[in-house]
This record gives structure tokens, C-alpha cells and sequence, in this order.
């Protein structure tokens, strides 16, 4: 059977507050266990939430980078349900009034075409905190310091119809929420963690089929192996006349499966109503107007300006903008360059290389915009050419100094000097007169295949530091005799 | 001495007449010497009183300090208090020590007042005869066979034989009033967000609200003065000036209009009651104030209301007593489950368990909209027929309570019953109006409260109102035999 997959995506992003959704203790990774936690983390009786405004003012930058509705009047609500590393008993969330509502994002997907995902909604909520299960001896110890860390769960509507399609769509929130500024975009740390709803139906049927919904995965990758797997495992069962049990499930990536965690039966009544120590969060058109007007540039904006400022090509326009810091990166270099054809093709192809053989982003490149473009100004005026420019690069990466301290130090300065080439040029030609015999026998066709030695010798004979782009019609001419 | 307002200490803590340290050993030794009959305390805090005695009379000394420098108050057992026992009332709690200060206490403590203790009172706030406590019952100063009413029982006990000059209470439906009303002591539910709730142990986080339990309207005023204000730790606390109450108290009543809601004088009020209510408001009467006849047609729906609002939210406040963190744990669980259900099962009474268990209920898929948003819908109604009323009348007038203070265990089986004790008090918190209760008089003996209601933040009204009340009779400074005997 040809089945056709329907997927929606709930994203939770962590808000990078300086302080918690409803305690000022400090948000941070790795802290000593229990460390960053106040009266109202822990749950102790008689605390009382207090809100963080800085949380609302990004949840709306959020929502007007998504063409959404800004809920002007939000409640928050409690979800209860009994967790050792939920200390409250409930977890402190909106329901009924999310602070944003509908909106869409159109995502590029990789043969170029776009499509419409559709965002239902976006709410703030208070993460839990953690169960730590291993070191207690038959015991669970619980650190609160995640406990009412500030999220935004953006839920998406069931638009999406390939794993490759939901990987673009959470590159693209992963791209704007790291853009606005409002989310460090750190999935390894938990920053970023998605929930994926994923049913099958026969092409063509409108129904639904039932769903399952893959808890908590954290990479790009593993979203994308999780739809895969999760793809084969319902149409094995369907195409065996099996029914489709719906419940949640666990994506494990060392076995590249998805696992029962619990079935519907099993699922809680989360009992939500409004939180009573909260009012409902009221704002005026002023205040939503003011975040929209000083909105950073968004990914998409951004494209479009490279294609019209720097005349790159789409597709160009498009990888460099696809995240801050590499849309910086290119900016920054291009600011000293003063080449964005130039600057692009090198972002994209030499530096893109060194980052992904470690495993580097490009805000952790070793080699700054700065120095990259002083590399790139090099190649502009001839001093090197492309091929010495890529050992350049790699000194500096390695951390030799600047391109203009390595290219001194080593002597990598292209020769230029006409004289000098022609001798260079007439040395080969004396001591490879067979090769120059066979040349003059050739014709125009076989010449230009036999070109490329003589080209080859007077590069080794230079040590690469010959301007291609003078040795060519130089040796040309000299081989006519 | 220990009939004495706060004004008149006060005056001779700052005359030297008397010690802070003086004082407070003169209450401690009643404690010690009357208590036993009447369970009011669950903690005597002597150390801790003794310390903040001596520091209060370093700072009067000094010629430092407020009207409450000094004065040895109490406070309901849900107040946290920091480094000093807090129960709630619960076997839950039994072993709670907070690590923090509720801001009203605190702000007690900035104010220089003396803590004798902490008071008994209905476990978690839920009950209205104090039977309901972990630390058994508390008993009526007027007479030992008769409830104190609740949930701040031990509050209005201890204030009315002389066990603390004042006291701290809570109000979610009545849990100021009705114990004042059942104890003689004049008592004021503030307007909710008028106090903090910070640091004040949730039972029903939109009705709950702190309030003064005090032997007059004046004294409640020296202790509103020092707990009202906005607390940025509290959301839902008011950012509205606060009143001079103290100042307030003597303006002339000459044209004030009380209105008479008809639904509080139907069936099921205790004529002996009415009539005392009755006398009080022709007392107003001779002081200038003019009355008329009013409606609250919701009031019957207030009942039904409150007793899903609150157990819905309890329900849920009372989620985190779970044995993980603080509290009582099970000994030896099996597991996760067993953990939670018997620690919740041992730690909480009988009626705790069931307003959980009704509030979970009405919270529940299929049944929220019926039960917890039906509620929700009557509460606004009721709220405004309040403001209707107010639109035409200054204050409004009642009975507290349908009875007075009933017998120890005559209502324990009947729940319901004892339910139908709240139908004065329970509109009131969920309008979010002020209401106190005055000594209006006696009938069967026991004490008889007026209930006084006015608009939202018309504290420093209602104060006056009573004061003014208190300056031509007696009621309030009538003493249980008791009380007298030390």
C-alpha cells in the first residue's frame, strides 16, 4: 500500500531568561544539584509564582516572527499530575488562552520548493525538574534546578508530510528562535526538544489514521531516524491488517527504535483550570507594537536582502541566512572583503569543510569573520591564488597567525613577475623536449588536454606561488614557438 | 492587663509602666496556666517571644518602634514561620519547620510585635467548628462544651481569653469571621489582595486572604495598619494605597446608609440571633446611619459555588504535600505509588481527603464545565449583587453565622450541616469584598457577632463603622469567666 504520513511537531524551547518563569533564581546548565532553586522551585507550601515579564516580551517576538496572533489576554492554567520532580503536584502552563496563537511558517525544503506549515499555537510554560536514577542505590534523587525554567511549546498543525520536511521545519524555528535572540538554540543541553505526533493513512484517504506521539527528541538527526523508524514501524503493522495502538512512545537512538512508554488508558487527567495565584496576563497594542517594531531581522528578511544587497543567488542567500551566526559570519568577513561572491563561495565551501570535519559551529570556528576576510582580500589582489589560499587557511586554523603573518613566513606570495615566469616557463620547456615535440604535432583539441602538464610543472617548479592567470597565455605562446 | 487594648499598652510599654519582657511573661504564664483547657495553641514560641520582648524594649528604650512594639500577638498555624513550627493544623505538616517568613509575620516582626505562638486551628483551614485538627479540638472560652468555631478557632479562643493581646487569622469562607462571631472578639476579613498570602499555607488560593482577630475594631485597626500593603512576592496582591486606619476610626456615622440584605434574616437563622442583630442596627440607627431593606438573591447559590471553587483549588494546592520533599513521608514504601498514597492517606484527615477528593472530581474531563465553570459563572453573579448593593447602600448588615457557638461534636456527623454554618460568611470571599464581625450581644448564652460587609478596599469604613459602634457599647469588652481565673 502507499501510505502517506502526517506529522505534527510540538517544539519546546527553552527561553533564554537570565532568571526562572516564576522565581528569580538564576536558568543555567550544569550546576550543582539543587543550587539554583527558591522557595517556589521547590514547591514549599505558602510560595507563590511570580511572572517574568522577559519571558512574555520573547514568547511575543516569537509570535510576530510567526505571522501569528498575539493572545492579548493570557491565563495560565495548572496541569496537574503526581511526579517526584514535579514539586508542586502541577505543572504551571496555559490552556485555553495561550499567549500566541495562529500563524505559519513557509519552509524551504531541500529540492528548493517551499511549503506552508501551519503553527496552531504557542504557549508559555514552567519545565519540571529532574529524576536523577543512577548513584542512589535502589533510591531516585531529584534536582530541581530546571524545575520553572521558562519554555515556549510550539505546537504545529499535522501539515508535515516527510521526515525531511519536519527536519526543515524545526531548522527553521531552531533558526528563528536563535535569531530573535530569545532561545541559545543548544540542543545537546535540552534547549530545543520536540514531540512528534506521527500517523499513517492510505494516499488519497481524509481521515486520519491513529497517531503515536514520539516524546523528547533532541537532535536534528534523531528526529529525523525517529520519523523513519517510526514510519516502518506502523506500516509493517498496518500492512499486516494490525491496528495502531495510540500512545507514547520513546525514540532510543544506539537502537535506532521506538518504545512504549504508556497508552492512552494509562494517560493522565491532567485536571487543567486557571492558576488561581496568577491573573490572566493582559497586554495593550502599544506594548505588542513595540516588540514588532524593533524585531531583528529574521532569517527569511535576511535572504531576500543578501540577494538584492550582495546579488547572491537564492539558493547562496539562503544557506548563509539559515542561521545568525553564520549569516554574522558572512557579513562580518564580507564587511572586510569587500567580495560577497567571493566571501559566499568561501563560507560555503572551504570554511563549511574544516567546520564539519571536527564538528564545529560556525560561532566556535577557530578563525574569525575578521581574520577569514583578510584571507579573502589576499586572493582578491592576486598576492595568493585559491590553492595556496586553502594551505592559508588551514595555518590559521591551526592557529599560525593571521593570513598575512603566514603568507610572510612562509613566502607564499604569487609570483607575478613576467620575466621570472618566462624563465621559469623556458627552464620546463628545455628539460621536457619530447613532451614539447608531441604539443607542436598535436591538434587545438589535444593540445588543450596536453596543456595541463606543462601547467602542472611550472606550479611545482614555483611552489604554487605562480598567477595562473599569467602563466597560461605565457606558456601558451612560448609552446607555439 | 491582659484586657487592655493596644493603644493603652502601648502607651505604657512607651511610658515604661511596664516591660515588653514584662508583658510577655504576663501572657505566657496565662497560656501555661489556661490553655490546657482550652487547646488553643499548638506552639508557644517562649523563646523566640522573650528575644523579640527584650529586642522590642531595646527599641523602646530608644524611644523607636510603632504602636505594636512590644505587644504580644499570635498567629494562625498558617503562617510560615522561619525556624518555628508550622503545621497547618496537619499530621502532614506535623514536622515542618520552615525555612522562611510569611510577610505578614514578617511584617509584624519589622513592626516590633511579640510572637506568643502559633495557633490551632482546622487542618489546612477546612472546617468551621476547629474539630477538625490534628491537634484535637479547641474549646469556647465562654463555655469548654461549645465549639470556637473555625478554621481560625484558636486565634479567636486565645484572643477572647486573654492568651494574646491580638491575633493573626485566615478568611476563605468565613474562617475570620465565624470563630469571632462564635468567641465575642471583633474580627476583619480584608479585601482579597489587600494582605499578602505569601508565606500564608494554601488552601483556596482565590478566596484565601489574612486578616486581624482582635478584642476591638480598634486594635484590628494597629494590626491592619501593619499587615495590609502590596507584597511583589504575592501576584494577586493589590498595588493600592494603603489606608490610615488608625486615623479613620472616628469619623461620625451621621448619614451613613446600612443596607439590610432580606435573604440573611429567612429561615434557618436562630431568632435569638436575629434579634440581637436586630438591636445593633437600631443602635446605628440612634448614631445617625439610615437603613434599608436590600437583596443578595444569589446568596443561596454561594454554598454550591464555594464548595466547588475551594475544593477544586485545594485539590491542587494540597498536591505538593507528597511526602517527596518536606512533610510526612510513609514509613517504608514499596514504591513511587505506595509512597504517595500512603503518606497522603496518613497525613491528611478525613475532611481534608474529601474536599480533595471533591475537588479532583469537579476538576475532572466531562465534568469541569458542569461543576468548576458553572461555579465560576454563579461567582460572578454573586459578586455583582454586591456591587449593585454597594451602589446604594454604605455598608451592608447581617448575621455572621446562622446560630451561635454549637456543642463539641454535635455537627461532626453531619457535614452537610455544618456546611449550611457558612452560608453569611462564604459570598462575601467570593465577591472579594471586606466583611468583619462585631460582639453584637449574647443569646443562648454564647456570643453573637454583626457581620459589617463594604466595597472593595473600604477597610479603613468598615474599621470605623465598627469603632464607632464599640465607642457606645460593650459587647466587645465583655470577658469569659474563664478567663478571669488567672
Amino acid at each position: 500500500m502507499n501510505w502517506e504520513v502526517v506529522i505534527g511537531l510540538e517544539i519546546h524551547t527553552q527561553l533564554s531568561t537570565k532568571s526562572k518563569l516564576f522565581s528569580g533564581a538564576a536558568v543555567g546548565f550544569g550546576a550543582e544539584p539543587n543550587t539554583q532553586t527558591t522557595l517556589v522551585d521547590l514547591g514549599m507550601p505558602g510560595a507563590l509564582p511570580v511572572f517574568n515579564k522577559e519571558a512574555l516580551r520573547m514568547a511575543v517576538m516569537f509570535g510576530h516572527a510567526i505571522n501569528a496572533e498575539i493572545g492579548m489576554t493570557s491565563v495560565f492554567a495548572r496541569k496537574n499530575y503526581f511526579y517526584p520532580d514535579l514539586p508542586k503536584g502541577y505543572q504551571t502552563s496555559q490552556m485555553d488562552h495561550p499567549i500566541v496563537g495562529k500563524g505559519y511558517l513557509d519552509v524551504m525544503l531541500e529540492d528548493g520548493t517551499t511549503s506552508r506549515v501551519g503553527i496552531t499555537r504557542a504557549h508559555l510554560e514552567e519545565d519540571a525538574g529532574k529524576s536523577l536514577h543512577e548513584d542512589f542505590q535502589g533510591m531516585t534523587g531529584i534536582d530541581l534546578n530546571r524545575s520553572s525554567t521558562p519554555l515556549l511549546e510550539i505546537v504545529s498543525e499535522p501539515d508535515i508530510r516527510s521526515a525531511k520536511e519536519a527536519v526543515a521545519y524545526v531548522k527553521m524555528i531552531h533558526s528563528i528562535v536563535t535569531y530573535l535572540g530569545i532561545c541559545d538554540g543548544n540542543m545537546a543541553e535540552g534547549s530545543m526538544r520536540c514531540d512528534i505526533n506521527l500517523s499513517l493513512r492510505p494516499k488519497g484517504q481524509k481521515e486520519y489514521g491513529t497517531r503515536t506521539e514520539i516524546k523528547n527528541v533532541n537532535s536534528f538527526r534523531f528526529i529525523e531516524k525517529a520519523i523513519y523508524t517510526e514510519i516502518e514501524r506502523q506500516a509493517d503493522i498496518l500492512e499486516d491488517g494490525g491496528r495502531i495502538v495510540q500512545e507514547t512512545r520513546l525514540y532510543d537512538p544506539e537502537k535506532n527504535e521506538t518504545r512504549s512508554m504508556r497508552s492512552k488508558e494509562d494517560a493522565n487527567d491532567y485536571r487543567y483550570f486557571p492558576c488561581p495565584d496568577l491573573l490572566p496576563v493582559v497586554l495593550t497594542q502599544e506594548y505588542v507594537d513595540d516588540i514588532k517594531a524593533t524585531l531583528p531581522e529574521l532569517p527569511s528578511q535576511k535572504a531576500v536582502r543578501f540577494q538584492s544587497e550582495h546579488a547572491l543567488s537564492e539558493y547562496d542567500a539562503n544557506v548563509l541566512s539559515s542561521s545568525r551566526a553564520m549569516a554574522d559570519f558572512f557579513e562580518n568577513a564580507n564587511n572586510v572583503a569587500k567580495d560577497a561572491k567571493l566571501t559566499a563561495n568561501w563560507v560555503m565551501g572551504e570554511l563549511s569543510k574544516l567546520l564539519n570535519q571536527e564538528q564545529l559551529d560556525i560561532e566556535n570556528s577557530p578563525v574569525s569573520a575578521e581574520a577569514f576576510g583578510e584571507l579573502l582580500v589576499r586572493i582578491k589582489d592576486n598576492t595568493i591564488n585559491g590553492k595556496t589560499a586553502k594551505d592559508v587557511l588551514q595555518a590559521m586554523w591551526n592557529g599560525e597567525g593571521s593570513a598575512d603573518a603566514i603568507i610572510d613566513a612562509k613566502g607564499l606570495k604569487q609570483v607575478t613577475d613576467t620575466g621570472a615566469i618566462e624563465a621559469m616557463i623556458q627552464t620546463i620547456l628545455d628539460a621536457n623536449t619530447a613532451q614539447v615535440e608531441q604539443y607542436r604535432a598535436a591538434d587545438e583539441d589535444k593540445q588543450k588536454k596536453m596543456i595541463g602538464f606543462f601547467v602542472g610543472q611550472v606550479m611545482k617548479a614555483s611552489q604554487g606561488k605562480a598567477n595562473p592567470g599569467i602563466v597560461n597565455p605565457i606558456l601558451i605562446k612560448m609552446l607555439k614557438g | 492587663m491582659f484586657e487592655q487594648s493596644i493603644s493603652t499598652l502601648a502607651q505604657k510599654l512607651r511610658n515604661k509602666d511596664i516591660s515588653s519582657v514584662e508583658l510577655t511573661r504576663h501572657f505566657l504564664a496565662r497560656i501555661a496556666k489556661l490553655d490546657p483547657q482550652l487547646n488553643s495553641y499548638i506552639t508557644v514560641s517562649e523563646q523566640r517571644a522573650l528575644e523579640q520582648a527584650a529586642a522590642a524594649d531595646t527599641l523602646l528604650q530608644n524611644g523607636k518602634g510603632s504602636s505594636l512594639t512590644g505587644i504580644p500577638i499570635a498567629h494562625k498555624d498558617l503562617f510560615c514561620t522561619q525556624g518555628t513550627l508550622t503545621t497547618c493544623g496537619s499530621k502532614m505538616l506535623n514536622n515542618f519547620i520552615p525555612p522562611y517568613e510569611s510577610t505578614v509575620t514578617s511584617r509584624f516582626q519589622q513592626a516590633g510585635a511579640v510572637m506568643l505562638g502559633k495557633t490551632n486551628m482546622d487542618e489546612f483551614a477546612m472546617g468551621s467548628s476547629n474539630e477538625n485538627s490534628f491537634y484535637g479540638a479547641v474549646k469556647n472560652p465562654w463555655n469548654l462544651d461549645m465549639v470556637p468555631g473555625g478554621s481560625s478557632g484558636g486565634s479567636a479562643a486565645a484572643v477572647a481569653a486573654g492568651l494574646a493581646v491580638a491575633a493573626t487569622g485566615t478568611d476563605t469562607g468565613g474562617s475570620i469571621r465565624q470563630p469571632a462571631s462564635f468567641c465575642g472578639i471583633t474580627g476583619l476579613k480584608p479585601t482579597y489582595g489587600r494582605v499578602s498570602r505569601f508565606g500564608m499555607i494554601a488552601y483556596a488560593s482565590s478566596l484565601d486572604q489574612g486578616g486581624p482577630m482582635a478584642k476591638s475594631a480598634e486594635d484590628c485597626a494597629h494590626l491592619m495598619q501593619a499587615m495590609a500593603g502590596f507584597d511583589d512576592k504575592d501576584s494577586t496582591s493589590a498595588e493600592q494605597a494603603v489606608d490610615d486606619y488608625v486615623a479613620n476610626l472616628n469619623a461620625p456615622l451621621t448619614g451613613l446608609k446600612i443596607g439590610l440584605p432580606k435573604e440573611y434574616f429567612g429561615e434557618g437563622l436562630d431568632s435569638a440571633v436575629a434579634d440581637v442583630i436586630m438591636t445593633a442596627v437600631k443602635e446605628f440607627e440612634k448614631l445617625g446611619a439610615t437603613v434599608k431593606e436590600i437583596s443578595l438573591p444569589n446568596l443561596q447559590l454561594s454554598i454550591p459555588s464555594y464548595y466547588v471553587i475551594a475544593p477544586s483549588e485545594a485539590s491542587s494546592n494540597l498536591s505538593r504535600f507528597d511526602g517527596v520533599r518536606f512533610g510526612h513521608r510513609c514509613d517504608d514504601p514499596k514504591d513511587l505509588l505506595d509512597m504517595y498514597m500512603r503518606s497522603r492517606a496518613e497525613g491528611f484527615g478525613t475532611e481534608v481527603q474529601k474536599r480533595i477528593m471533591v475537588g479532583t472530581y469537579a476538576l475532572s474531563e466531562g465534568y469541569y464545565d458542569a461543576y468548576y465553570l458553572k461555579a465560576q459563572k454563579i461567582r460572578r453573579l454573586i459578586k455583582e449583587d454586591f456591587v449593585k448593593a454597594l451602589e446604594e447602600v454604605d455598608v451592608i448588615m447581617g448575621p455572621v453565622a446562622p446560630t451561635t457557638a454549637f456543642g463539641l461534636g454535635s455537627k461532626t456527623s453531619d457535614p452537610v450541616a455544618m456546611y449550611l454554618e457558612d452560608i453569611y460568611t462564604l459570598s462575601v470571599n467570593l465577591a472579594g469584598i471586606p466583611a468583619m464581625s462585631v460582639p453584637a450581644g449574647f443569646a443562648n448564652g454564647m456570643p453573637v457577632g454583626l457581620q459589617v460587609m463594604g466595597n472593595y478596599f473600604a477597610e479603613a469604613k468598615l474599621l470605623n463603622v465598627a469603632h464607632q459602634y464599640q465607642q457606645h457599647t460593650d459587647w466587645h469588652l465583655q470577658t469569659p469567666t474563664m478567663a478571669k481565673g488567672a
